[in-house]
C-alpha cells in the first residue's frame, strides 16, 4: 500500500497543470499509481483524491470503471487474448485453451510464479491480425499455439525485457511540454474572450 | 491461416499498400513515417502553413466545402460539425477521439502509430478554424505504441514550435495535451469520452441536452472528431476542396480507410475511394482481399464495425455510400468489415459481438445494462444447445425493449424478405444496448435455420387429471 | 415585513406569463413552464408517468428509462424520457399508447430481471415504488428464468445506513443526493455493466449528517436506516403530518407510528424550508421519545434520591412555594424546547404572578432583539444577491438550512461571503471567506466593507446577513456589533438570525424573552447570590448549555427550590427539588415558530409517557391554584387567547400553520439596541485564541437518548495548526493541558492545516474533559496556555 512517490507527485502536478480542471486527470494519475505498484492501491487512490480534489470514493468509482486498473497485485506480464469477432473466428478460443494449459491456469488466474496473469480481453483493434493477443498491452498478431509457446519461453528468458516492461508501465514515453512553448492550461470561467486569431485576418 | 505480404508475427504492419489515390496513408510505406524528420520532408506541417496563411473563417469553409465526413461512425460532415457551437461562447474544446474500439475496426490506432504527425497538423488545423483554444487528445489506454509514437511527436512538435506557443511565429497558439484512457469500450461514444476527460467514469450523456458543441467539456462548447477525420485535413489544405472532392462522389467524398477481416484471403486496412468502392470490390479484388479463404463461399458480413447489421452476398454490390447503405439496412459505421465464410457456426459469431456488447454497457441505462446480459445469457444457452423454441421469441422480446420497432435488417432474396432501413429507434441513452441486439437480429433474422437446429423442441407432456 | 401566505393562491389572474407554454398531455391542455421537464407538468396536471431515477430536488439523468412517453415530432411520434425532455409550445405528449405501454412493461421487466423478489421479507415492501409500478405499469409475469446477480447481503455503509446491492436498481438517487445535495460524495457506483454497484471506499463509511435522505429516496429496499429496519410493516404505520424541533430550521416531516410507539420520521417537501430532506439528528431522534429512561411521574426530593408523587401533591408543593416566594425571586428559564403555546402560556402566568426573570435562551445564542433588524427568510437568504455569514458553522447547527445555502450557491444564485475563525462546511462554496479571530469581526467587517470589489458585489443586489452565535467562547455582543457594522455600511441588508434551539424563536417572541436586561446569565448570578427562591427549569439544563459551567454550578445550587419541568432527568433537573415529567415531541398538539418566524404546527401521534403533560397545561394549573385562571381547557383555547393577545400572531395564524408551508408572522419584540464591540485585553502568556462551537452529535439529551446516535459524538479534542502543534511539542492525539486564569483542563490535541495559527478549536458538550470550565460569562473572548505533559 503506497502513496505516490515524491518523483511521481511532481509528475502528477505537471499532469494536472496541463488541464483546465484537476480533476480531468484522474485517469492519467491512475495510471501513474499502477506503474509505481502494478497494482493500484487504497493508499493511492487516496492519495490522488487529494491531489485532483475528489473524494476517495469517487477515485475508486471511476477506477473501477476501467477494465486496466487492477486493485491487487497481477503477474509482471499480463496477457490479453482478444477473443471478439474477428479474432473467434479465426481461432481465439483455441488459442485461449492452448495458453490456459500451457500456463497452467485458468482465465484471470495467475501463475504461482507471479509472472504471467491471462485475461479474456475484447477487441483489441488488430482484427485483420486475428488471432491477437496483448502482452503488458503490446501486441502479438496472428498468434498461433507454437509461437504462444516461444513468447513465453522469451518472456520466461528474460529476453523481450527491454520491448516489454513489467505490468503498471503503458506507454514508455511520457509527453513534456517545456514551460516556454505551452500555452497554459486556463479554468474555462476564467475565459471570455474569443482566441486571438479569431480576427479575420490571416495568422501568419 | 492466410498469410499477409508482410504481416509475420509479432509485427504485422495491418496496412495494404497499393496505388490508389491516398490521402491520409501516403507516408505508410517508409519505415520511419512516423518521425518528424520524415514528416517534415514529405510536405508535413504544409498544410497548416497554408492555413495559418489565411484568415480561420476561409479555413473553415475550405473543410465546409470539402465534406469532410466523419470517420467516427456517423458520417457527419466535420465542417458543419464545427459550426455548430453557439456564438460568443468561450473557451471551446477540441476532444480528439482515438478511443478506437469498434469490434473489427482498426485505422486510427495505424494513424497514431504511423503518422502521428499528421494528426497533430489536423489538429492544429481544425483549432485554428474553429477557434478552438486547447486540444485534448484522448488515446484507447491499450494503444501503448500510439501513445508512444504521439508523445514522442508532440515533443517534437512543440521542441521545433509546431505547437504551443505562437505557432510558426504567428499569432496562433494553442496547447495540444495527450491524454489516455483505460480501457472501456462506451468511451468511444463522444459524451462519454468527454466524461472520462473529465476524470469521471465513462457513461454517456444524454443527448438532448448533451450535445458537445454547445454543453460538452467542463459545460463549453466542444467539438470531438475522429482521428482519421482530423488526419485528412493537412491533404484538404495543402492541395484544397476541389482536388479533395474530385476523389469519390459528391456526396461522400476522398478516400477512407476500412479494416477487412475474417475469412478473406487477405484480410487488412486498405485506403479506399470513397463512394464508389463496392464490398464486392474490397472482398474479392485483386488489389484487395482477393476473395474468400480457402475458395470458400461467403456466407455473411458484417458492413460497419460490430454494431452494424449483417449483409449476405446479396447487398454485394452495395458501394461505400451512406445513402445506399442505410436503406439496405445497415451502416458504414467505423469502416470494418467482419467476413463469415460458409463454415462459419453463425449463432456463435453472433454471440461473441452480444457478449462483447453486454460486457462493455456502462450500466447507466436499464435496457442496455439489464437487456444486453440478458440477450447474451438466453444466446449462450441456445448456442451451448441447451435453448428452447421460446428463447428465440424471447431474444426478440428483449430486443423490442432495447429497440423498439422494426429493426433494421438486410433484404434477402432466398428468404423472401424486404430490408428494414437504418437507423434504429432506441430505449437507451446511447448506442451500445442496441449493439448487442443487432448481430442478435441480424442473425436471427437471416440465419433462424442455424439457430432451430440447436434448440431441444419442448417436448409437451399430456398432463391428466388425478382424480 | 409582511406576512406571506405562501398558501393561498390569489383570486386575481396576473397578466400572461412570458414563461408559460401549453402542451397537450394524453389530449388535454397543460400549463408549464419553459425550461420545465414534460414529467414535472403531467405530475402537476395529475397524468402519472413511472419512474424510478428522477426526483424533483435533484438533476435529472434519464438513467431508468421508465418514463419514456411519446412526444408528436416532425418524423412521427417519438420515444423521449420524460425527465429530460424539456416542454414546448404547442408539444403533443401521449403516455398511453401501446408502444408508451410495451416500453414501461419492458423496462419494468429488466428491472426485475436481477432485482430479489423477496418483498415478504423486505421493508420496502409496501411502500415500494418498484412493487408499486410493477403492478400499475408492468407485465405482470417475468420471463427472466436466470440466475440473478448476486452480492453480500447487507453490508453497513455507514452506522445508520446498510446497504443491499441485490435490491439496487441502479437509479443514483442516493449517490446523486450525497454529491449534489448533501456534498459528501462518499458513496458512488463502482466497477461497470451488469456489475455495477453503489459502494462506499473501503474503510471509508459514508458518515453524511444527511445519509437518512437517502434511505427515504431509495425507490426500493436496497439503502434501510439501521432505528428502522424489521421494525414495522408500511400498512401498519399510522402518520401525521409534522415540523421537526430538533433545531430551528422546521423541517417539515411525517411522524410515524404504530401500536403507539414512535418508529420513523421522514422528510416532507416544504417548499420555502426543507425540500423534503432531513439530517440524520433529526430523523433517528425519534428513539428518544421511545426511551425507557424518560420521566413518567412528578418526582419529590428526598435526601439523595427522588420519590414519586402526584401531580396534585407536586403541583400544590409549587404553587406555595411561589405564593410564599418573595416579589420578584421567581425564574424562569426555558421554553425553547416547547411549543408555541407552550412558551405563550408560561409566559401569561409570569405576567401574571410579575415575574420579570425569564429567558428562554442559556447565554449561548444572540440578544432577542436580533429581531428588531429588518427580517429575512430562508429563500431571501438563497436568493439575496450576497449573503454574509456572520454564524456558526451551519451543517453542525443548523443541516438543512446549510443544504439551502449550498445549493444557492452551487447554482449560483447568491455568493456568499463568510467571516469566521475557522473553516466552516460552506467555506468551500463561499465567494470569499476571511479568517478573523474571535474578537476581531467588527474589524474584519470594516476591512471587507472598505474593498472595493466586495461593495460592488454588495451594490450588485439584495444582501442577507445569517447572524448566529460562532463561538461559544467569545462574548455575543461581537456578532451583534458585527451585524450593527454590516447594517451600517450595507443599504437595505437585512438578518436571518440563526439561534438554533428548536422553538427559540416562538419563545422569545411569545413572552419568554428577558426583561430588563435580566437574561439567563444575571438570573444565575442573582440565584448565586440567593436571590431566586423558585428556579422554574423549562426543559432547561443549565449545568449542560450555559457556556460557563461555574456560573451553572453557582446558580443550581443557590437557587432556594428548584422545579425542572422535563422529558428526562437531565443533569440539571437532578438538582431540582421536584420534577414533572413533560410530554415530549409526538406526545402533544400545538405550533411552533422556526427561524425565520414562520409558524407551522406539531402533532401528537402517540399518547404522552405515564402521566406527563404538555407545557402549556402545566401553567394553566398552576395559574388556577395561583389564583389566576386563564381559563383554558383545550389547545383551542389557548390558541383563541394567543390570537387575542399577541399582536401580530392574529387570529388566524395557528389555523395557517396546520398547512404545510405555515405562515411567516412578525411580532414585537425588544426594541433594537446598538451594540459596540467589548474590548480584549492583551493576550500575554496565553497565546491561544480559543473557538468553542457545537457539533451535529453532542451529549443534548435527544441525541444521547437516541440508541442510533448517542455513540456518534466525536469527543472531545483541541485542533490547532500543525506548525503550532510543532510549537506546543505534542504528538497528535496526545493529552495536552490547556489552561488560563479560571482553570485547567486535559484534552487530546490535533492539528488542521485549515485552522489559523493560535487559534484552537475546541467542540462543545462532547464526551470528556469540560471545555466550559475555561469559560466565564463576560469574558470578551477566551484566551488559553497549551502545554504537553
Amino acid at each position: 500500500m503506497a502513496r505516490l512517490t515524491e518523483e511521481n507527485v511532481r509528475l502528477a502536478r505537471e499532469i494536472i497543470g496541463r488541464y483546465p480542471k484537476a480533476r480531468s486527470a484522474t485517469i492519467p494519475l491512475l495510471h501513474l499509481a499502477q506503474e509505481q505498484d502494478g497494482y493500484v492501491t487504497n493508499d493511492a487512490m487516496a492519495h490522488i483524491g487529494e491531489l485532483v480534489g475528489a473524494t476517495s470514493a469517487e477515485v475508486y468509482g471511476t477506477a473501477s470503471f476501467y477494465e486496466m486498473f487492477k486493485f491487487e497485485p497481477v503477474g509482471k506480464y499480463l496477457i490479453n487474448i482478444c477473443g471478439t469477432m474477428s479474432c473467434a473466428l479465426m481461432g481465439a478460443e483455441e488459442l485461449m485453451h492452448h495458453a490456459e494449459s500451457r500456463l497452467g491456469i485458468h482465465m484471470g488466474g495467475t501463475t504461482p510464479d507471479g509472472l504471467f496473469t491471462l485475461e479474456k480481453a475484447e477487441c483489441q483493434a488488430a482484427c485483420t491480425e486475428a488471432p491477437c493477443l496483448q502482452v503488458n498491452y503490446r501486441y502479438r498478431f496472428r498468434v498461433t499455439s507454437e509461437n504462444f509457446d516461444t513468447l513465453i519461453d522469451q518472456l520466461q528468458a528474460g529476453e523481450l525485457n527491454s520491448e516489454i516492461p513489467a505490468h503498471g508501465t503503458v506507454a514508455a514515453v511520457r509527453q513534456h511540454i517545456p514551460a516556454d512553448r505551452g500555452v497554459g492550461a486556463v479554468a474555462p470561467e476564467d475565459v471570455t474572450e474569443g482566441p486571438a486569431w479569431l480576427d479575420g485576418k490571416a495568422a501568419l | 491461416m492466410t498469410s499477409n505480404p508482410g504481416g509475420t508475427w509479432p509485427h504485422a504492419p495491418g496496412f495494404i499498400v497499393g496505388d490508389r489515390p491516398k490521402i491520409v496513408t501516403s507516408r505508410f510505406e517508409y519505415e520511419d513515417s512516423y518521425t518528424l524528420q520524415r514528416y517534415l520532408a514529405t510536405d508535413g506541417y504544409a498544410g497548416l502553413r497554408a492555413a495559418l496563411g489565411r484568415p480561420a473563417t476561409d479555413v473553415h469553409d475550405e473543410v465546409k466545402n470539402a465534406t469532410v465526413l466523419g470517420r467516427g461512425g456517423a458520417g457527419f460532415p466535420a465542417g458543419n460539425k464545427w459550426g455548430l457551437t453557439p456564438q460568443g461562447v468561450w473557451p471551446r474544446y477540441l476532444v480528439v477521439n482515438g478511443d478506437e474500439s469498434e469490434p473489427g475496426t482498426y485505422k486510427d490506432r495505424l494513424l497514431m502509430e504511423r503518422d502521428p504527425h499528421q494528426l497533430i497538423e489536423g489538429c492544429l488545423i481544425a483549432c485554428y478554424a474553429a477557434g478552438l483554444s486547447q486540444c485534448f487528445l484522448y488515446i484507447r489506454g491499450e494503444m501503448a505504441l500510439a501513445q508512444e509514437r504521439v508523445a514522442t511527436a508532440l515533443n517534437e512538435a512543440y521542441a521545433a514550435g509546431y505547437v504551443g506557443k505562437n505557432i510558426l511565429g504567428s499569432k496562433f497558439s494553442v496547447d495540444i495535451v495527450l491524454h489516455w484512457g483505460a480501457g472501456a469500450y462506451v468511451v468511444g461514444e463522444e459524451t462519454a469520452l468527454i466524461e472520462s476527460l473529465e476524470g469521471n467514469r465513462g457513461m454517456p450523456r444524454l443527448k438532448p441536452p448533451y450535445f458537445p458543441a454547445a454543453i460538452g467539456l467542463y459545460g463549453q462548447p466542444t467539438i470531438v472528431n475522429n482521428v482519421e477525420t482530423l488526419a485528412n485535413l493537412p491533404w484538404l489544405l495543402l492541395n484544397g476542396a476541389v482536388a479533395y472532392t474530385a476523389i469519390g462522389t459528391a456526396t461522400s467524398p476522398g478516400t477512407r480507410m476500412v479494416a477487412v477481416s475474417g475469412h478473406v484471403q487477405r484480410p487488412g486496412v486498405y485506403e479506399i475511394i470513397n463512394g464508389i468502392t463496392t464490398f464486392r470490390d474490397l472482398l474479392y479484388g485483386e488489389e484487395f482481399c482477393q476473395g474468400i479463404r480457402n475458395g470458400n463461399e461467403l456466407k455473411a458480413f458484417v458492413p460497419g464495425g460490430g454494431s452494424a447489421p449483417w449483409f449476405t452476398p446479396d447487398q454485394l454490390d452495395l458501394p461505400f455510400e451512406a445513402s445506399q447503405v442505410g436503406p439496405a439496412g445497415s451502416m458504414l459505421g467505423s469502416g470494418a468489415i467482419m467476413v463469415m465464410d460458409s463454415t462459419t457456426d453463425i449463432p456463435r459469431a453472433a454471440l461473441t459481438l452480444t457478449r462483447f456488447y453486454a460486457h462493455e454497457s456502462c450500466g447507466k441505462c436499464t435496457p442496455c445494462r439489464e437487456g444486453g446480459t440478458w440477450l447474451e445469457r438466453i444466446l449462450s444457452r441456445v448456442v451451448d444447445g441447451k435453448g428452447t423454441d421460446a428463447d428465440l421469441d424471447q431474444l426478440m422480446e428483449v430486443g423490442e425493449s432495447i429497440c423498439p420497432g422494426a429493426f433494421p435488417h438486410a433484404s434477402n432474396e432466398k428468404l423472401g424478405i424486404a430490408a428494414v432501413p437504418f437507423p434504429y429507434r432506441m430505449n437507451t441513452i446511447c448506442f451500445v444496448g442496441p449493439s448487442a441486439y443487432a448481430p442478435v437480429h441480424s442473425a436471427l433474422t437471416l440465419f433462424r435455420d442455424e439457430f432451430e437446429a440447436r434448440i431441444t423442441k419442448r417436448v409437451l407432456i399430456p398432463v391428466t387429471a388425478v382424480s | 415585513m409582511t406576512t406571506i401566505d405562501t398558501n393561498t393562491e390569489s383570486s386575481e389572474m396576473p397578466e400572461k406569463d412570458p414563461n408559460a407554454v401549453s402542451i397537450t398531455i394524453n389530449g388535454r391542455t397543460v400549463e408549464a413552464q419553459k425550461g420545465e421537464f414534460i414529467i414535472a407538468a403531467a405530475d402537476r396536471a395529475d397524468e402519472f408517468i413511472p419512474r424510478f431515477c428522477y426526483h424533483p430536488r435533484m438533476s435529472s439523468v434519464g438513467m431508468c428509462r421508465q418514463c419514456l412517453v411519446e412526444v408528436e415530432g416532425p418524423r412521427g411520434p417519438m420515444m423521449v424520457v420524460s425527465c429530460m425532455t424539456p416542454v414546448a409550445e404547442g408539444q403533443v405528449v401521449r403516455t398511453e399508447t401501446p408502444q408508451v405501454k410495451r416500453a414501461q412493461e419492458g423496462m419494468i421487466e429488466l428491472l426485475l430481471a436481477n432485482h430479489p423478489l423477496d418483498c415478504p421479507v423486505c421493508d420496502k415492501g409496501g411502500e415500494c415504488p418498484l412493487q408499486d409500478q410493477a403492478f400499475s405499469h408492468g407485465a405482470g409475469e417475468s420471463r427472466f428464468v436466470e440466475e440473478k446477480r448476486h452480492y453480500e447481503k447487507p453490508i453497513a455503509i455507514s452506522e445508520l445506513v446498510f446497504l443491499d446491492r441485490e435490491r439496487c436498481i441502479l437509479c443514483d438517487r442516493c449517490t446523486r443526493f450525497a454529491d449534489e445535495v448533501a456534498g459528501d460524495p462518499l458513496i458512488s457506483f463502482t466497477q461497470r455493466g451488469n456489475n455495477t454497484q453503489v459502494m462506499t471506499f473501503p474503510d471509508e463509511p459514508f458518515a453524511s449528517y444527511f445519509s437518512g435522505n437517502v434511505v427515504q429516496i431509495c425507490p426500493v429496499g436496497a439503502l434501510t436506516a439501521e432505528p428502522y429496519r424489521f421494525k414495522a410493516r408500511p400498512w401498519d404505520l399510522e402518520q401525521r403530518e409534522s415540523t421537526c424541533t430538533t433545531c430551528s430550521v422546521g423541517c417539515r416531516t411525517v411522524v410515524q407510528s404504530s401500536r403507539d410507539e414512535l418508529l420513523r420520521y421522514q422528510g416532507v417537501d416544504s417548499d420555502p424550508v426543507n425540500w423534503g430532506w432531513l439530517c440524520d439528528r433529526g430523523r433517528f431522534n425519534f428513539q428518544s421519545v421511545n426511551s425507557e429512561d424518560r420521566l413518567e411521574n412528578p418526582q419529590t426530593k428526598a435526601g439523595d434520591s427522588y420519590a414519586t408523587t402526584t401531580w396534585s401533591a407536586a403541583l400544590d408543593t409549587i404553587s406555595r412555594t411561589i405564593r410564599h416566594a418573595t416579589p420578584g425571586s421567581v425564574a424562569i428559564l426555558g421554553g425553547a424546547r416547547g411549543t408555541n403555546e407552550d412558551a405563550f402560556m408560561w409566559a401569561q402566568l409570569a405576567d401574571a404572578l410579575g415575574v420579570t426573570m425569564r429567558d428562554a435562551q442559556l447565554d449561548d445564542g444572540l440578544p432577542a432583539s436580533i429581531f428588531s433588524y429588518p427580517q429575512a427568510t430562508i429563500d431571501a437568504a438563497c436568493s439575496a444577491g450576497t449573503v454574509i455569514l456572520l454564524a456558526p458553522d451551519m451543517k453542525e447547527e443548523l443541516p438543512v438550512l446549510h443544504i439551502r445555502l449550498r445549493d444557492a450557491a452551487e447554482k449560483k444564485k447568491i455568493r456568499i461571503i463568510e467571516i469566521s475563525a475557522r473553516e466552516t462546511g460552506l467555506t468551500k462554496h463561499a465567494w470569499r471567506s476571511v479568517r478573523a479571530e474571535s474578537g476581531t469581526s467588527v474589524t474584519a467587517v470594516q476591512q471587507l466593507l472598505a474593498d472595493s470589489a466586495i461593495a460592488a458585489q454588495l451594490a450588485s443586489g439584495p444582501v442577507v446577513v445569517v447572524a448566529g452565535r460562532a463561538n461559544l467562547a467569545e462574548d455575543a455582543a461581537h456578532t451583534m456589533a458585527a451585524v450593527d457594522a454590516v447594517l451600517a455600511g450595507v443599504q437595505n441588508a437585512s438578518v436571518l438570525p440563526v439561534l438554533r434551539r428548536g422553538n427559540v424563536r416562538g419563545a422569545l417572541s411569545l413572552g419568554l424573552a428577558p426583561q430588563s436586561g435580566k437574561d439567563a446569565v444575571a438570573i444565575l448570578e442573582a440565584s448565586a447570590r440567593g436571590q431566586v427562591e423558585c428556579l422554574i427549569l423549562l426543559g432547561a439544563d443549565p449545568m449542560n448549555d450555559i457556556a460557563d459551567a461555574d456560573l451553572a454550578r453557582r446558580g443550581i445550587a443557590g437557587a432556594k427550590f428548584v422545579v425542572a419541568i422535563d422529558t428526562f432527568l437531565t443533569q440539571s433537573a437532578a438538582h431540582a427539588d421536584i420534577v414533572l415529567p413533560a410530554a415530549a415531541y409526538g406526545e402533544k398538539d400545538g405550533t411552533t415558530m422556526n427561524l425565520e418566524g414562520r409558524v407551522t404546527n406539531v402533532v401528537q401521534k402517540i399518547t404522552p409517557r405515564g402521566t406527563s403533560r404538555a407545557d402549556w397545561m402545566i401553567a394553566a394549573e398552576l395559574g388556577l391554584l395561583l389564583g389566576h385562571d386563564a381559563n383554558v381547557t383545550t389547545l383551542a383555547d389557548v390558541q383563541k387567547l394567543m390570537g387575542k393577545k399577541v399582536p401580530g400572531f392574529g387570529a388566524t395564524t395557528t389555523s395557517v400553520a396546520v398547512k404545510r408551508d405555515g405562515i411567516v408572522v412578525t411580532v414585537p419584540t425588544p426594541t433594537r439596541t446598538s451594540f459596540v464591540a467589548p474590548t480584549i485585553t492583551p493576550r500575554n502568556s496565553y497565546e491561544f485564541r480559543v473557538d468553542v462551537s457545537r457539533k451535529l452529535y453532542d451529549r443534548a439529551v435527544g441525541t444521547i437518548t437516541s440508541p442510533a446516535l448517542a455513540n456518534l459524538a466525536t469527543g472531545v479534542s483541541i485542533t490547532i495548526h500543525p506548525l503550532d502543534l510543532e510549537r506546543v511539542g505534542a504528538a497528535i492525539g496526545a493529552n495536552v493541558r490547556v489552561s488560563n486564569a479560571h482553570s485547567s483542563i486535559v484534552l487530546p490535541v490535533q492539528s488542521n492545516e485549515k485552522v489559523p495559527r493560535g487559534t484552537a478549536v475546541i467542540p462543545f458538550n462532547q464526551p470528556g474533559a469540560d471545555v466550559r470550565e475555561l469559560i466565564r460569562h463576560g469574558d470578551s473572548v477566551v484566551d488559553v496556555r497549551i502545554e504537553s505533559m
